[in-house]
């Protein structure tokens, strides 16, 4: 490096190097006060709302002349219903209410700036990998409360509220600490889906025992097939629902409640140890630990090639596949097989939530009028649209009559009724995201990695009374 | 000319420093700021808790098993990056001998060149998904239907060698780049030094032990910054290609990916500042050693 000292510039390369640095310096403290916005701990007042004169045409008080935002996920539903169903209807009733629709396929990365600084949508449809953390959401206030619009009248349902013409349930699938905060618009089943055409032609049938069930999948494993597989790559969530679905049969639905409040013990208990140790010798026996590094859809699409016989997956996914499923497939969907012959619930039981979000943000510009949307959705008309573009049922009861249904989807409604009043699920997962986790990389030890039932239920008990004393993560109960 | 050169030399400053405070510095210290609130991103409410989130990351195993895993990859993958990419810079460089007291490349040189380089242009997730496939743990995998050839049987390249396996495609796509900057460095000592050690009877490898790698220090040191700033990193290929997303069992994890957990999935801001804070001070303590040791004066030439 040369240093011109005979330069007949004093400004030398050196002296202007430190004097950039000063200005640097100088430049910091301005800095400080432009990120003190960033940072402020002020709370802006929530920005004024339109509302309206409530009556019995309008029932939820909307201003009829002010525009209303909605922001819809673009994923295995597509955008389709809200586009000619919903918008349409909504259009149709407040023609000077202008509709601003809008999808994304990223909706934490798209929202939460705008939740930040409290200039949401109205209406949210809260769903795909990248979801906001509902609890964290409902905890930071930005949600409206839908005690109004579940005692509104129905829209096309004479002489009923809104909550009169849901399936029992959906209200409490949204309540967080006793107000209903979500609409949980679309009803799924969750069970073991196979192909019809593979079982016809083999002459199986779907085993109600666990003797019939390790039966049929050494008949299976002796044709080259895998008789059950998850994904563990991504999609863990799935294999743990059928544990704790297994769980649920043979010690009740108490056990998952136990577990969503958080209870002492509640994963220890004897009904989730039984639960894992079943499922953990079965995969040890007939599991395929390849599929621990398969996504999702490869597992999909190996059960479509004739190469896995059941699959554990919501009723989401003949939708999901349409269009790599031959056309004699026919998806049809079990409920699990009773694990004991003195399970507390019949081998009919049956993992069925609502779920797929939707909700009014409650610092939107237009919150009533967002959930005058979510009434449109909730019609008979609108559910009924959905469930023909989407092949998913709503919580809307009787909504699919009249429709020609799917062979999924008629199985899906068959095993529902079958399953009658012992229908349950769980809610931890969306509240605790670090138990979901845990419970993920426990399940996929669990399976393929060599673990055991009883390391299964103490690590996630440990996550899970770790929760439990954090008193920085907001807690539920049901 | 003396008298506007104050003005003349800031017009020419204002721009980038206003830049430079606006996209780098603002964020930074928005950044260290909100690492001290509990903030979960969804609203504009945070309440500032001091140091509470530091020292819930000090406690917390996950972050600890992911800066184990960045210290084996500041370990493996600088050295065997440079020591891969010095091997092939000298063979494309000197590695076809001499030719009249002149060191010469291997023939095809110049086409290795660019077929080193070329997957320095693909987009990292590009790349995650190609060996997405080159990893499968089917038979469906190229690995593995290598491997069958041998009679080798399905080896479930993320399940049970996940770092190794984001290593060899980190070391694959970072080699080519260090190739060129190699190769460019060699081509910048001067000719007579050689020529002197060959008229001296030395053999290629005794060259490259004893002229190239000493006069190339500087762009090793530098090399060695960057790959290990590389390593700090890695988050793209992670997200793409390991089970559950760091696994299986944060098997794989690395402070990047716990960022985005923190702050994305489980909308917990503060904390997941407080984990960026966290990265960016290592980084700099590491820049700082690898750059103050074995400091010496470069050579003139």
């Amino acid at each position: 490096m040369s240093n011109h000292t005979d330069s007949p510039s004093d400004l030398t390369r050196r002296t202007l190097l430190r004097r950039t640095a000063a200005v640097g310096l100088l430049a910091l403290p301005a800095a400080g006060l432009l990120s003190a916005c960033v940072g402020s701990t002020d709370e802006p007042e929530a920005p004024s709302q339109y509302s309206g004169e409530k009556s019995a045409d309008n029932p939820l008080g909307i201003a009829t002349d002010k525009p209303v935002e909605i922001v819809i996920f673009d994923g295995g539903l597509g955008t389709k219903y809200a586009t000619d169903v919903h918008v349409p209807s909504y259009t149709a009733k407040w023609p000077n209410s202008k509709v601003t629709f809008s999808s994304t396929q990223e909706v934490s990365t798209t929202l939460q700036p705008r939740f930040a600084s409290n200039t949401p949508p109205d209406m949210v449809n809260n769903a795909g990998s990248k979801l906001m953390d509902m609890g964290a959401l409902v905890g930071a206030n930005q949600v409206a409360d839908l005690s109004d619009l579940f005692a509104a009248p129905s829209l096309d349902i004479a002489g009923k509220t809104v909550k009169d013409t849901l399936v029992p349930g959906t209200v409490e699938a949204g309540t967080y600490n006793g107000k209903p905060y979500v609409l949980n618009y679309a009803y799924t089943v969750f069970g073991l889906w196979y192909s019809g055409k593979l079982f016809a032609d083999n002459g199986w049938t779907a085993p109600t025992t666990w003797a019939e069930f390790t039966a049929l999948a050494d008949k299976m494993k002796a044709k080259g097939i895998t008789p059950f597989s998850y994904a563990g790559a991504n999609a863990a969530y799935y294999m743990y629902t059928v544990i704790l679905t297994s769980a649920a049969k043979i010690g009740g639905p108490d056990v998952l409640k136990a577990i969503d409040n958080l209870e002492p013990g509640a994963w220890t208990n004897d009904a989730v140890k039984q639960a894992a140790k079943a499922w953990g010798e079965f995969s040890a026996k007939y599991g395929d630990k390849a599929h621990l590094g398969l996504k999702h859809t490869e597992v999909q699409l190996l059960q479509d090639q004739y190469k896995v016989g059941f699959y554990p997956s919501g009723s989401w996914l003949e939708n999901e596949q349409a269009k790599d499923t031959p056309a004699d497939f026919k998806y049809q969907v079990a409920a699990l097989p009773s694990v004991t012959a003195a399970d507390k619930l019949p081998a009919t039981g049956l993992y069925a939530a609502a779920g797929e979000m939707y909700f009014a943000a409650a610092n939107g510009k237009h919150p009533q009028a967002g959930k005058e949307y979510l009434r449109h959705m909730l019609s008979k008309a609108g559910a009924k649209g959905f469930t023909e573009l989407t092949k998913s049922l709503t919580v809307v009861q009787g909504a699919a009559e009249g429709l020609t249904l799917s062979p999924g989807l008629a199985s899906a409604n068959a095993v529902l009724t079958a399953a009658g009043a012992n229908n349950f699920n769980f809610r931890f997962d969306a509240w605790y995201k670090d138990l979901d986790l845990e419970a993920r990389s426990a399940t996929n030890e669990l399976m393929f990695q060599g673990g055991d039932a009883d390391k299964f239920v103490t690590r996630i008990q440990a996550a899970a009374d770790k929760i439990k004393a954090d008193s920085s993560i907001p807690k539920f109960s049901r | 000319m003396r008298q506007g050169k104050y003005p003349f030399v800031i017009g020419f400053l204002l721009a980038p420093v206003v830049l430079y405070s606006v996209f780098v510095l603002w964020p930074i210290f928005g950044a260290a700021q909100v690492s001290t609130m509990n903030w979960s991103g969804l609203s504009p409410k945070r309440d500032f808790v001091g140091l509470d989130n530091f020292s819930k990351l000090l406690a917390d195993d996950k972050v600890w098993l992911a800066a184990k895993h960045h210290v084996f990859l500041l370990v493996t993958l600088p050295v065997i990056t440079i020591a891969l990419a010095l091997f092939f810079a000298f063979l494309l460089n000197m590695g076809g001998g001499t030719r009249g007291g002149v060191m010469t490349g291997v023939w095809g040189s110049k086409f290795y060149r660019v077929v080193f380089f070329l997957p320095q242009v693909l987009a990292v997730v590009i790349v995650g998904v190609i060996f997405g496939r080159v990893y499968a743990p089917d038979g469906s995998g190229i690995l593995n239907r290598f491997l069958h050839v041998f009679g080798v049987k399905d080896v479930y390249w993320m399940a049970d060698y996940g770092l190794w396996a984001i290593l060899g495609v980190l070391v694959w796509q970072a080699v080519g780049f260090y190739v060129v900057l190699f190769a460019a460095g060699m081509s910048s000592i001067p000719g007579e030094i050689y020529e002197a050690a060959v008229m001296d009877g030395a053999s290629r490898i005794t060259i490259f032990f004893r002229v190239t790698i000493p006069m190339l220090k500087e762009t090793v040191k530098v090399a060695w910054v960057y790959l290990g700033i590389l390593a700090m990193d890695a988050f793209a290929l992670v997200m793409v290609l390991t089970i559950d997303q760091g696994g299986p069992d944060g098997a794989t994890s690395v402070l990047p990916v716990q960022i985005y957990q923190a702050g994305i999935l489980k909308s917990q801001y503060g904390y997941a500042s407080a984990l960026g804070v966290a990265l960016a001070v290592f980084t700099i303590i590491f820049a700082v050693l690898s750059l103050r040791g074995g400091k010496r004066d470069a050579i003139e030439h």
